[in-house]
């Protein structure tokens, strides 16, 4: 099983390691060939003097999903036997759409979900992407059509080239 | 309030601080979701509805923040449902009617407008917690900013029934923008304590940019003379009271019912 790369730098115990594993297997409630995982919302998992902890951040504010990924963790950690781990909420740094896995983003693609343009760190991405590529049939021709799309996440392109319309998992 | 110890933050000024910000975003937003299955055209209707999302998500982190200031037990819930208008501190212009979508999205765009400048500051608070739920806040306030700006310009620059019905818009709801930027003593104290930002600075670069999406959207800078409301120490129009009887309903005749 591979798991995707977290943010903590540090070497993980065996078994904070077997929580991102489990965690790995949480799928997004609205995107679920996403893991919350890949999503990158799991900021840390860590083991000290016997107490797990399990820090989750909110994609966007209002995301009606972060209640139901918060019981899906949950569950998933009581049946793996870590129901006593603390789940906590983690507002800083914002999540940022650059958390996305590499796999996360391959996902996307092959869900039909265009993934962010990288990267944030330039704010004009924030201002719309100059081109998305159509996760249909891999032109550059994709242009939008609403801002607001599906889910708070994304928004709603279409491709000039095959005229297919897609979601673009949006830069935050 | 000037008889606490210098450096301490009034638990008193410092919840109504954040109250404040919590109950803009709340009504807004409310006011917002009531476009769901009304807005002129299924793309406006998402738009629409993602932005009443956004705001009720951040009303609730500040609204929870704003419980635990006060420390007297309330909740985020209490805080939204269990007060009467005189009590809620919204600035007065979220809690204006809809109208048309060209007054929604007049509305929006001075409100999103402010918020920019506010959450941008505030992201450097001297209050950790506030300062991480302003920079969270502040990626969303930039979608929402350039929604309702780019609906301000196609419809300024686009039919004149368009045009002159936001402008319209514009010369009624310019005097509620006073209130934005005066402070009065809860501004001021918590602008000492490095928890809010001084807000003259960020009067000057609000009014620079209305102005220039003014002009790109060929509208007439309003002329009418501001009066002040003071919607933010709950001196409320109207419109507040009908909108609370709705968004309450619930809770208050079905006391302690849970979802």
């Amino acid at each position: 099983m591979s798991v995707a790369v977290s943010p903590a730098a540090r070497a993980r115990s065996a078994a904070e390691q077997h929580v991102w594993e489990i965690l790995a297997a949480v799928p997004d409630p609205e995107i679920p060939v996403l893991s919350i995982v890949d999503l990158g919302i799991v900021r840390h998992v860590t083991m000290s003097d016997g107490e797990m902890r399990v820090g989750l951040t909110p994609t966007y504010s209002g995301c009606p999903a972060t209640e139901v990924i918060r019981a899906s963790v949950r569950a998933a950690l009581d049946a793996a036997g870590f129901g006593h781990a603390v789940l906590e909420e983690v507002l800083s740094p914002p999540w940022s759409s650059d958390w996305l896995s590499e796999a996360g983003r391959r996902k996307l693609r092959a869900f039909g979900i265009a993934p962010p343009e990288q990267a944030v760190a330039h704010p004009r991405q924030l201002w719309g992407a100059a081109s998305v590529t159509c996760p249909r049939c891999g032109s550059r021709a994709g242009e939008l059509l609403s801002e607001f799309g599906s889910t708070p996440c994304k928004a709603h392109y279409r491709c000039r080239d095959c005229r297919e319309p897609f979601d673009y998992f949006k830069c935050l | 309030m000037s008889a606490l110890p210098a450096g301490a933050a009034p638990p008193e000024a410092h919840f109504r601080y954040v109250l404040r910000l919590a109950d803009t975003s709340l009504i807004l937003g409310q006011r917002l979701a009531a476009w769901i299955g009304h807005a002129p055209a299924l793309e406006e209707d998402l738009g629409l509805a993602n932005l009443a999302l956004d705001l009720i998500g951040q009303a609730r982190l500040l609204l929870t923040y704003a419980a635990e200031l006060e420390g007297r037990g309330r909740d985020e819930d209490a805080l939204a449902f269990l007060r009467d208008a005189p009590e809620f501190s919204n600035l007065a212009l979220a809690e204006l009617p809809n109208g048309d979508f060209g007054q929604t999205i007049v509305r929006q765009w001075l409100l999103d407008a402010w918020q920019l400048e506010m959450y941008e500051a505030l992201a450097a608070s001297s209050d950790p917690r506030l300062a991480a739920i302003a920079a969270k806040a502040l990626k969303e306030t930039r979608y929402h900013y350039r929604f309702s700006s780019g609906w301000l310009v196609r419809l300024g620059d686009g039919t004149a029934e368009s045009h002159a019905r936001v402008q319209r818009a514009l010369d009624d709801l310019w005097r509620f923008t006073t209130e934005f930027f005066t402070p009065d003593e809860i501004d001021t104290h918590m602008h000492a304590l490095g928890v809010a930002p001084a807000l003259a600075p960020l009067a000057a670069r609000w009014a620079q940019r209305v102005a220039a999406d003014l002009a790109a959207a060929t509208l007439r800078h309003p002329q009418t003379q501001p009066y002040p409301w003071h919607g933010k120490r709950g001196v409320h129009t109207e419109h507040l009271g009908h909108l609370l009887s709705e968004m309450q309903h619930l809770p208050r005749s079905y006391p302690g019912v849970q979802w």
